[in-house]
């Protein structure tokens, strides 16, 4: 406690330094004065007195000294004095201050920024109760991996494993909400009653499910987000009880989720609902309709693999009591952190390995700036040494140095780490950001300030430690002696070579991942889609009011009339129906197996498509035999199929399919359908997946997706398509209008290819120009030091050519050694990207030429001009210099 | 070497403690003569340790030092004890009576 208060009063005597040693002064001088007076009483000669009162004191000026130590904290003091005495020198250089800060920060920015993202999704916990024992529960399907699962196997799921503590399930849904302008379509989300007490989050306001509340003949009840009860009711707090009409019935509002809620695998949705298998929902009754995902929680002590295996062994007994719907099923068990992350994880990892590469090079160019400075100080730091300048004094100082460098440097980053972030998240298109909840709390966290303290320091060890390198002591007396024109800097041109070829490889490194990246993201985007995506607007829901339309006879009516009603719109030729919009991906599968065949209950799944007859006219499909569906079968359950060559390949391969009957033994009773057409595969798969076999029907789905092809300009097509539906029923909501480029170019393959090639080739593009300007320094100061030798080589009769054969061969012999150790770095790293490529390989020899070919054009021009200025030095000049 | 002065710098502190108690406000001349006199003239006050000393004896707050006037009428700094520094001085008196005692104990001859 005194102690903490002497070091307080010592910090504070800092800024009264000249008091205290005034204070001293006098204090002392009334000392001797009063000694000398009492010696002088007491008989002696005042001068002798005097001389030995002094004695005494062991040297005034020192005694003040150490008094003045005493009173202040000598370390902080040489620290700050350090410091100004750098930033004078910087202040000298102003170029080389602003340089290396610059540099510097960029590095940092890209390090501190991909950091920030890795820890929002990676590091930072979800935002449940005790999250690492949350399990993602679904099911798994041979041949086809992730799968939901059905209401009766999650029933059953539930009450015999003896894994979890809680097990809860959810699936989206979307609701129609009558407001002022007719019909909106929103996001929801179907939950079991427990959902919320599972995850641990609870109600801000209200409550959340009681148990019971999602029995089929519980009342209707929702939750709100806490988004949407601001959105949709200004944040009121009587909403608790009031009801809110969402698909035409009535639900009690009892609660509203707290603002810090998400939940990735349905982000975006605004109403949360007990999911009620209503005897009147045919998919909830049926073991072989899969529409749900689970969320559990494990009990105390029980791994991942052991819910596993005893999910695993509840579902063999499924398999072996119900073999028509569940055979060849088996369970599926991730950490819930795992299945919301996702790919990210290796995208961001793969970024933040880019971006720490980057910064490496950002490092060594201003460490080379650092070096080529010192060289010049070596004359200071030898005077400074002769003085009597201690090393740890110099060593101080260099610290000094850095850490004004690197201390500038951090907190320009921290700065602006905070705007790339702004600018990120509002740069990723919403549909892509309700899946990444993280974007929404990312920011300068904890992590991401001790981050930078990281970089401060090491960016402070560095720069002090290499000048301390150069400027060995030894070489510091020799300084002195030899003055600054001495011929040295040999040792020197060696370590900044070794460094600027470490700045090649990495910036070959860099250059192939993004030469393979952009590569795959322009296969990616041209991939065959087996159709034509110019000209074509679709509207990705349209939600029929089952209020309205009971039966399939009214869907099928109601969906002619919207076909009806846009085909006669102005410039569409045509339009057409699907269940599932082309590249959206596969899935809504189906069980199917072909009549005729052995069968012996297999599990055989394909694409199910409900489409109308104008779907393939108006995607342009190709048809490769039979014929496709007529006008006449465009009424629901019709008894005929078309499928698609991938369908042919697996399941019938050198058969003629025309005639062949399909059935579809998961359902109830089975429906078989006779095979009258054969199309060229269109892409029903996303961008980078292959398209599974597929059987396109008729059938009376309620939420179609309209595609409609058009002459005019595709965006002015789409709010005259709003009006359109509208006016065939007002109750009809829809929602997601984009054209089919959009979608593409939108997708989530595509976002995530694009943005991976773009942020590589922008680290690979800062890494290019940094090595080069690395390389330019180091042989345009070798050129300057050799500048005496050109001279006399000149002088002796050498020529221009041989000259630059001098120069050139120092530069080649740098780029040559980065060229080898980038091409092996890239061929040993390259691998790593390989889960972000497409259509092409992490050893692609195209790629690697191409960068080699760069990399040696654009290195012969760093190099070109240092040399011309070497065969254009004045022999004369130089000889008359010396 | 650092070991020795800093057994040195603490009794001093001691030592100056327990003449501003018994002697009341002294100036830093007085506290040196005292303290030699006290020790019957074997100790010599290095006056280059003692005026760092009672700089940081202030800064912890066991002494206090205003201006004063000396019996010669000449300006001095004048150091009182503080409460503080009442209780520190029985607190390293305590313990200091302690230490001797135990060492005394190893260096007494061993009883026949």
């Amino acid at each position: 406690m005194r102690m903490l208060q002497g070091w307080l009063a010592r910090l504070l005597g800092m800024f009264r330094k000249d008091d205290l040693g005034q204070q001293v002064a006098e204090e002392m001088q009334s000392h001797i004065e009063m000694e000398i007076a009492d010696r002088v009483r007491g008989g002696q000669d005042e001068e002798t007195a005097r001389r030995e009162v002094l004695m005494r004191f062991h040297g005034v000026d020192a005694t003040k000294e150490r008094y003045r130590e005493q009173g202040g904290v000598p370390a902080i003091e040489h620290f700050v004095q350090d410091v100004r005495y750098a930033l004078r020198a910087f202040r000298k250089e102003p170029s080389f201050a602003l340089t290396a800060t610059a540099v510097l920060t960029l590095g940092f920015i890209a390090s501190l920024t991909i950091f920030a993202l890795v820890d929002a999704a990676l590091i930072k916990p979800l935002p449940y109760r005790d999250p690492n024992h949350l399990m993602f529960v679904s099911s798994s399907v041979e041949g086809i991996g992730r799968a939901n699962i059905s209401y009766l196997d999650f029933v059953d799921w539930k009450k015999q494993n003896k894994v979890f503590s809680d097990f809860d399930i959810y699936r989206g849904s979307g609701y129609l909400l009558a407001n002022d302008r007719g019909t909106e379509l929103v996001r929801g989300a179907d939950v079991s009653a427990g959902f919320f007490r599972t995850l641990g989050v609870r109600a801000a306001l209200g409550r959340d499910f009681y148990d019971g509340e999602d029995a089929p003949q519980a009342a209707p009840v929702v939750m709100l987000t806490h988004a949407a009860w601001l959105k949709r009711f200004g944040g009121r707090p009587d909403v608790i009880g009031k009801t809110i009409k969402l698909d035409g019935i009535d639900r009690v509002i009892v609660g509203v989720l707290p603002g810090e809620f998400h939940f990735a695998p349905r982000g975006g949705a605004e109403f949360w609902a007990p999911f009620q298998p209503l005897p009147t929902d045919p998919c909830a009754i049926r073991r072989s309709c899969h529409n749900l995902d689970g969320v559990a929680r494990l009990k105390d002590g029980v791994t991942q693999q052991a819910a596993l295996a005893d999910l695993n062994l509840i579902t063999k007994q499924l398999g072996d009591l119900y073999p028509t719907s569940n055979r060849d099923r088996s369970g599926n068990v991730l950490p819930l952190s795992e299945a919301i992350v996702g790919d990210l994880r290796s995208i961001l990892l793969i970024m933040l390995g880019g971006s720490v590469l980057l910064l490496v090079i950002g490092c060594v160019n201003v460490a080379s700036l650092l070096l080529v400075r010192s060289e010049g100080r070596k004359r200071e730091i030898a005077v400074r040494v002769a003085l009597g300048a201690s090393p740890r004094r110099l060593l101080r100082q260099f610290i000094a140095e850095g850490v004004v460098l690197a201390g500038a440097a951090s907190a320009l980053a921290l700065a602006g780490t905070h705007w790339s972030l702004l600018l990120i998240a509002r740069l990723v298109p919403e549909r892509v950001a309700r899946n990444m909840p993280f974007l929404n709390e990312v920011g300068l966290s904890k992590h991401v300030l001790a981050a930078s303290a990281g970089l401060l320091v090491a960016g402070v060890v560095i720069f002090s430690v290499i000048p301390l390198v150069r400027v060995r002591l030894n070489e510091m007396q020799e300084g002195l002696k030899q003055g600054i024109n001495a011929s040295a800097g040999r040792t020197w041109r060696r370590f900044a070579g070794n460094l600027v070829v470490l700045e090649l490889a990495i910036t070959i490194m860099l250059l192939v991942g993004a030469g393979l990246l952009s590569q795959s993201f322009y296969k990616l985007l041209h991939v065959d889609l087996g159709f034509d995506p110019e000209g074509l607007v679709t509207i990705g829901n349209i939600v029929l009011p089952d209020t309205d339309y009971k039966k399939p006879e009214q869907v099928m009516a109601v969906r002619k009339r919207i076909l009806d009603a846009v085909q006669q719109l102005p410039g569409v030729k045509s339009a057409a129906l699907t269940s599932k919009m082309p590249v959206d991906g596969n899935g809504n599968t189906t069980w199917i197996r072909v009549m005729g065949h052995e069968y012996h209950g297999e599990h055989n799944e394909a694409n199910f498509r409900d489409v109308s007859a104008s779907y393939f006219p108006t995607l342009r499909g190709r048809l490769l035999k039979g014929r496709f569906l007529t006008e006449a079968e465009d009424i629901g359950m019709a008894q005929v199929t078309v499928i698609n060559q991938a369908f042919v390949n697996k399941y019938m391969p050198g058969e003629d399919p025309i005639g062949k009957k399909i059935g579809q033994p998961g359902r109830g009773s089975e429906v078989v359908k006779e095979v009258i057409g054969v199309v060229e595969d269109i892409r029903e798969s996303s961008l980078e997946d292959h398209t599974w076999p597929t059987i396109y029907t008729t059938d009376a789905d309620s939420t179609p997706s309209l595609l409609v092809r058009t002459e005019m300009a595709p965006e002015s097509v789409i709010p005259i398509l709003a009006s359109t539906i509208r006016d065939v029923n007002p109750g009809i909501g829809t929602s997601d209008y984009q054209t089919m480029p959009e979608r593409i170019n939108s997708s989530q393959s595509a976002y995530v290819h694009r943005s991976s090639a773009a942020l590589v080739s922008g680290f690979a593009g800062t890494a290019l120009v940094l090595s080069l300007v690395g390389l330019y320094g180091v042989i345009a100061y070798s050129v300057g030091r050799r500048t005496r030798e050109i001279g006399i080589r000149m002088a002796l009769g050498a020529r221009r050519a041989n000259i630059y054969r001098l120069v050139m061969t120092e530069a080649g012999w740098l780029v040559c050694l980065g060229l080898i150790t980038g091409v092996l770095g890239a061929a040993a790293t390259s691998r790593m990207v390989r889960t972000l490529l497409f259509g092409v390989g992490s050893w692609d020899a195209r790629t690697f030429a191409g960068v080699i070919g760069l990399l040696c054009v654009t290195a012969l021009a760093a190099s070109y001009f240092p040399a011309r200025r070497a065969a254009t030095i004045d022999p004369m000049n130089v000889l008359r210099a010396e | 070497m650092v070991y020795k002065s800093d057994v040195w710098q603490g009794t001093l502190a001691l030592m100056v403690l327990n003449t501003l108690k018994s002697m009341g406000p002294l100036h830093g001349y007085g506290i040196a003569r005292r303290i030699e006199q006290t020790s019957g003239g074997k100790l010599e006050i290095n006056y280059g340790t003692l005026y760092p000393s009672l700089l940081r004896l202030e800064q912890e707050g066991y002494i206090a030092g205003s201006w004063g006037a000396s019996e010669n009428n000449r300006r001095a700094r004048f150091y009182k004890l503080t409460v503080a520094g009442r209780k520190q001085l029985e607190k390293e008196t305590r313990e200091w009576n302690a230490t001797t005692e135990i060492v005394a104990r190893f260096l007494a001859p061993e009883e026949s």
